[in-house]
């Protein structure tokens, strides 16, 4: 078990060398970041001075160095666009999206598995074609559209809750959360159900097909021959064992929530990460888009530390050395 | 002892199972009936497809969806068991009829730990606590030979072998002490070295726990180390049912004379090994009259259209015009 997490953390830093090293690259690529920085009529002593200041005369490998030292740290320079440290854009706007990535994730897991578990067990059910054909919809509409069709109808039609922004947060200091009011909740049901919609959909068909496959096996059918009761037998046995891949498919999916909730943050004017990268992309920001690109690994790497780690909770068969003949 | 020792512990009267299919339904058991007295051992020997497992599976009402049985009764104790509600067969399973499949590989959870499996069955049918359970689990990996069974308690099905794995689902099967032990291949995924042992274990524990077993097979060596009275299954039906030495020794039943002559035994390497021409009829194509008429040496025009009932002859049963006394004698 600890040289497991040992051998993962190694490939872990190994993963955000490298994409440390992309980031850096942008530096070093695109465009001369001296010109962003220094107005059109700096002398060239000025601009030599800056370069010197800013270690751009160092050979590369000590750049790069310096680059890593510096992004363990978090920090990324000023954004060029505001003018202000980019870990400090980052820590404004981290939380918006890390709390309506975690709503929307709940809100899937909360009503994906359990429709999944039903319609896996009541596969005739007119209940279950309902949920299959909703789901397909779910699959097929693209964000953007789901999104506007909740404001049409719950913020313009029926005017429940608010159409965009964020709003109501409590500043916690380091954090500034929406959760902590009744106006907060309300301006990110319809994001996080938006973002959650797609996730909501294929973890339910996951949890379907898992379970049926599942509930075919011999150890299942042993389960009921032992008489155990159906709830025994469906969620002590049979949803156990469709946990794997539902993990492993979770733990990508909210990944890519992190990273891709760019459509519903534009769609909402949620000023969260996904707005950030896309006024960062139209500036060519650096910086902001290096710390972005870091930032996002780091997250699919501690998702994918953590999805391995559940593995292990979940299936003993990963956590023991083999034992007896096989 | 009341008249209830009288009655066999299970009868199946005119069982019939049915595959309903967009082509029409499909009889896989046809009409068979058959007895299981208290300690006894009944084998079931056929070929693939002969529905001896479909048998096992209707009367522990596990009949997977869409077979389900069409006709005739299943008693246990006296007590019809072949019409119960879901809630009440729930509580037939495991505590008056245990089971035990083919694969021990895939027969257990794998996310559970032995002993995890075993307390959770003897407590869905017993009030033992925890920890009571616990200790009958331990008990019962020692009984079924299981070494240091107080260590392999806690240890998760794919830290045994797979002999060690069909003792642990053994155990399972006998845990609250069943009074029918439905056995189906029990053997066939083992290697050949374990059977026997298996086999035998299986056989000693039942009979310690008073426990009848229908040992479903194909492999008439282990019957006939085994059973105490034979049913022989041919397409759905029963085609012989007797004594183990009746069937074994003297087969009346041209299909199971058949498939004696097909064992190879040793000391009589001179003779040939026979073999029955042709295959057992699909589902689908089930002749009229004898379902084994067209393979039969000794078929006769009555074969081919009424289909025979079991005779009485001798000790044994047989589904066979060529034992139709009566019919002889008018024939004479």
């Amino acid at each position: 078990m600890f040289a497991f997490i040992i051998q993962r953390l190694f490939q872990a830093v190994l993963v955000m060398l490298v994409v440390a090293f992309v980031s850096f690259a942008l530096f070093q690529f695109v465009g001369d970041p001296v010109n962003n920085m220094v107005g059109q009529d700096a002398t060239e002593a000025q601009r030599e001075a800056l370069r010197e200041r800013l270690g751009l005369n160092d050979p590369v490998p000590l750049q790069f160095l310096n680059f890593v030292t510096n992004a363990a740290q978090f920090e990324f320079g000023l954004s060029y666009r505001l003018g202000i440290p980019v870990e400090e854009i980052v820590a404004q706007r981290l939380p918006a999206t890390i709390e309506l990535v975690l709503v929307s994730a709940v809100i899937a897991l909360l009503v994906g598995v359990p429709m999944g578990v039903y319609t896996g067990l009541n596969r005739h059910s007119p209940l279950s074609k309902v949920f299959l054909t909703v789901s397909l919809i779910g699959i097929s509409l693209p964000t953007f559209l789901i999104g506007i069709l909740l404001i049409l109808v719950f913020g313009v039609w029926l005017a429940w809750l608010p159409t965009f922004g964020r709003s109501g947060t409590v500043d916690l200091g380091w954090w500034e959360t929406s959760f902590l009011t009744v106006q907060g909740w309300r301006s990110l049901i319809l994001p996080g159900i938006t973002l959650a919609l797609f996730q909501l959909t294929l973890i339910m068909r996951l949890v379907r097909a898992e379970m049926l496959e599942v509930l075919r096996t011999d150890y299942i059918k042993f389960a009921r021959a032992r008489g155990l009761s159906n709830r025994a037998i469906n969620f002590g046995h049979a949803l156990k064992n469709t946990l794997v891949p539902v993990i492993t498919i979770i733990g990508l999916q909210i990944g890519s929530l992190l990273a891709f909730s760019i459509i519903t943050e534009t769609v909402f004017a949620w000023p969260g990460m996904g707005l950030l990268i896309i006024q960062a992309i139209q500036f060519a920001d650096i910086p902001v888009m290096s710390s972005y690109l870091v930032l996002i690994a780091l997250f699919f790497v501690l998702i994918n530390l953590i999805v391995d780690l559940l593995y292990y909770v979940v299936d003993p068969r990963l956590r023991i050395e083999r034992g007896g003949a096989h | 002892m009341s008249d209830s020792s009288q009655r066999p512990l299970l009868e199946v009267r005119d069982l019939r199972v049915e595959f309903p299919t967009r082509r029409g339904t499909l009889v896989a058991v046809d009409t068979i009936s058959f007895d299981i007295h208290e300690g006894e051992v009944l084998g079931v020997v056929g070929e693939s497809g002969a529905g001896k497992s479909l048998t096992g599976s209707a009367v522990i009402g596990l009949l997977e969806p869409p077979g389900r049985i069409a006709g005739g009764e299943i008693r246990l104790n006296g007590r019809r068991i072949d019409n119960l509600a879901y809630r009440e067969m729930r509580r037939v399973r495991g505590r008056e009829i245990g089971m035990v499949f083919q694969d021990p590989l895939t027969s257990l959870n794998p996310l559970y730990t032995v002993g995890r499996q075993l307390v959770e069955t003897i407590q869905t049918h017993t009030d033992l606590s925890e920890e009571q359970a616990r200790k009958r689990a331990i008990d019962l990996l020692a009984e079924v030979g299981i070494p240091a069974p107080e260590r392999r308690v806690d240890q998760y099905p794919h830290q045994f072998s797979g002999g060690m794995r069909q003792r642990v689902v053994i155990a399972l099967a006998l845990c609250v002490n069943p009074k029918l032990v439905i056995a189906d291949e029990p053997t066939t995924a083992l290697d050949v070295s374990i059977q026997a042992q298996i086999i035998k274990l299986l056989k000693k524990l039942c009979s310690e726990h008073g426990a009848a077993v229908m040992l479903i097979t194909h492999d008439m060596g282990v019957i006939a180390e085994t059973a105490d009275r034979v049913a022989v299954m041919y397409a759905g039906r029963i085609a012989e049912v007797g004594p183990v030495k009746d069937v074994v020794q003297n087969a009346k039943h041209p299909y199971t004379h058949g498939l004696m002559g097909s064992i190879p035994m040793i000391g009589h390497d001179t003779e040939k090994l026979t073999q029955i021409e042709g295959s057992m009829p699909r589902l689908t194509e089930i002749p009229s009259g004898c379902a084994f008429n067209p393979r039969c040496p000794h078929a006769f025009d009555r074969c081919r259209v009424e289909r025979p009932e079991l005779l009485r002859v001798e000790q044994s049963r047989v589904a066979c015009w060529l034992f139709d006394q009566g019919a002889r004698r008018a024939a004479e």
